[in-house]
């Protein structure tokens, strides 16, 4: 189960150095150290309140970092925010895509907030729709859009400006197997498109081991285990699956 | 140039999802004519059978139009923050704290869509009060000055309305403090009675209403003949003063309300 070693090359889309997030009563992220190569999909797994949104609210600058540092891109998070900010998408567990507006603007507002020049909008949105599968439904309320479309909006507003990142977390809770597999379509051809580097937490073995290079698992806010999934597998006993990992590495949790 | 190009297409980018929104569904912008018009219809009418509040020269009922005008547009920009809690709840709000865009374009985008509610509300005030015979001046620059004037002031009240939401974080919190609020701000202001007519205390609470110089610049602008209590330039003056404090305040809070 060798760690990956965190080093600061150019190679390196995001690093986590005893990234630490304490409250009042709890230390939701306790010293969790990893790093994710550009172009890769990194996973991040473990059961509820372990301490995967925490992590990726950390990561993306929503919430300021206790101790321990990160970096994304080659932007420290917590001097630099501007930077990251602009370098990362983010689509959270919550439903982010504003259903009171067409997908058209919730593209469109998205492309302002981002600063996309007037004169790119039109081609990115347009880009963005047909690359998350939804041209047809573009001048639809998203409020009238299935879970699974609503999600691919929502991947499509948070790639309008090429993030070098893209954070995802839990991109397919909820969707019917159909939707999973058009959303990981996607996913995979952002990857091969923009060579975006992807984090996502997910509840859903079959999913990590479908999509991600590595993963690492949390348990109480500690990192319980990284590697690729094929090597975290052979570790446990032959023939183990990443569900046998799941219970292994985070059964004793509180 | 570039920076202040960008903060000026971020800000204007999130008050143009409030119009849009607006546009798909105006049901609401038609409701809320419904309590001015019952205030100037039924209080008005009542009201002005006295005789004795001291008006500055005009009918009652004149007098009391831009009040309610005024006291119209602080009751939807004072709920304003519940939107607030509602877009963090959603995700939304997330959404648009991991863009690039400064906290304040942030702040100064919603507070602009709560000054363009205002306009609403106040285009409906005036159609009904021109139906009422009410006494109005109708020159460019009266307009253009209302029209400065609910901006600022409805701006003032979404921002006021946005620090609450980000230090109570919770929708039934926020209601309760902002109903709380709410009719201390109304009636510690000039809205439906001259200041002369307070007792010493709730004057001085009335200097320091934004509301209060909200109404007397807009009777100053609306009303043909009647006299600014405080002064038209000294109104605009507090009103900026008190926006520029609330936005910088909520522009530091804004992403709090995440924790």
């Amino acid at each position: 189960m060798a760690a990956l070693a965190p080093a600061r090359t150019t190679q390196t889309a995001i690093r986590a150095q005893d990234l630490t997030k304490s409250f009042p009563h709890k230390l939701a992220v306790d010293h969790v150290t990893f790093s994710v190569e550009q172009g890769s999909v990194f996973g991040l797994l473990g059961r509820n309140g372990a301490g995967k949104s925490c992590t990726i609210k950390m990561l993306t600058t929503l919430s300021p970092i206790s101790s321990g540092s990160a970096s994304v891109g080659d932007y420290d998070v917590s001097s630099q925010p501007v930077d990251v900010r602009r370098s990362i998408g983010y689509v959270p567990q919550l439903a982010s895509a504003d259903i009171d507006l067409t997908a058209y603007e919730n593209l469109l507002i998205s492309a302002k907030l981002y600063c996309i020049p007037r004169t790119e909008r039109r081609e990115r949105i347009r880009e963005a729709l047909s690359l998350m599968g939804l041209e047809k439904s573009v001048d639809l309320l998203a409020r009238s859009y299935s879970g699974g479309m609503l999600r691919r909006l929502e991947i499509a507003q948070a790639m309008l400006h090429h993030p070098r990142v893209l954070f995802l977390d839990e991109p397919t809770v909820g969707l019917d197997p159909l939707a999973r597999h058009a959303v990981w379509t996607r996913i995979g051809e952002l990857r091969t498109r923009f060579g975006t580097t992807i984090l996502l937490t997910t509840h859903y073995m079959d999913e990590a081991t479908e999509l991600c290079d590595h993963v690492a698992f949390l348990r109480d806010g500690k990192l319980a285990g990284i590697g690729t999934p094929a090597e975290l597998c052979a570790a446990l006993r032959p023939g183990a699956t990443l569900d046998d990992v799941f219970i292994a590495l985070t059964r004793t949790q509180a | 140039m570039t920076a202040i190009a960008n903060f000026l297409t971020q800000m204007l980018a999130i008050a143009e999802a409030e119009v849009r929104k607006l546009r798909h569904d105006p049901v609401d912008l038609f409701t809320r004519i419904v309590q001015p018009a019952l205030w100037l219809l039924i209080f008005g009418q009542v009201f002005a059978r006295l005789r004795g509040i001291p008006t500055g020269g005009v009918s009652y009922r004149d007098f009391l139009a831009p009040g309610i005008l005024a006291q119209s547009v602080l009751f939807i920009a004072i709920f304003y923050g519940i939107s607030t809690i509602w877009e963090r709840d959603l995700g939304i709000l997330a959404m648009y704290l991991v863009s690039p865009a400064p906290r304040s374009a942030l702040v100064l985008g919603k507070s602009l869509a709560a000054g363009v509610r205002g306009l609403a509300q106040a285009l409906m005030v005036y159609v009904l009060a021109v139906l009422l015979g009410i006494h109005l001046v109708l020159s460019i620059l009266s307009l253009a000055g209302v029209v400065v004037m609910i901006v600022l002031s409805a701006a003032i009240f979404a921002c006021f309305s946005m620090i609450i939401a980000c230090l109570v974080k919770t929708r039934e919190r926020f209601m309760g403090i902002s109903q709380v609020l709410t009719m201390p701000l109304f009636f510690a202001s000039s809205a439906i009675y001259p200041i002369a007519l307070m007792p010493e205390w709730l004057r001085h609470v009335a200097d320091l209403n934004p509301l209060t110089y909200q109404v007397d610049a807009l009777r100053t602008l609306m009303l043909p003949g009647f006299h600014s209590d405080s002064g038209l330039l000294r109104d605009f003056a507090v009103q900026a003063g008190i926006f520029t404090i609330l936005v910088l305040l909520a522009g530091r809070l804004y992403q709090t309300i995440l924790e």
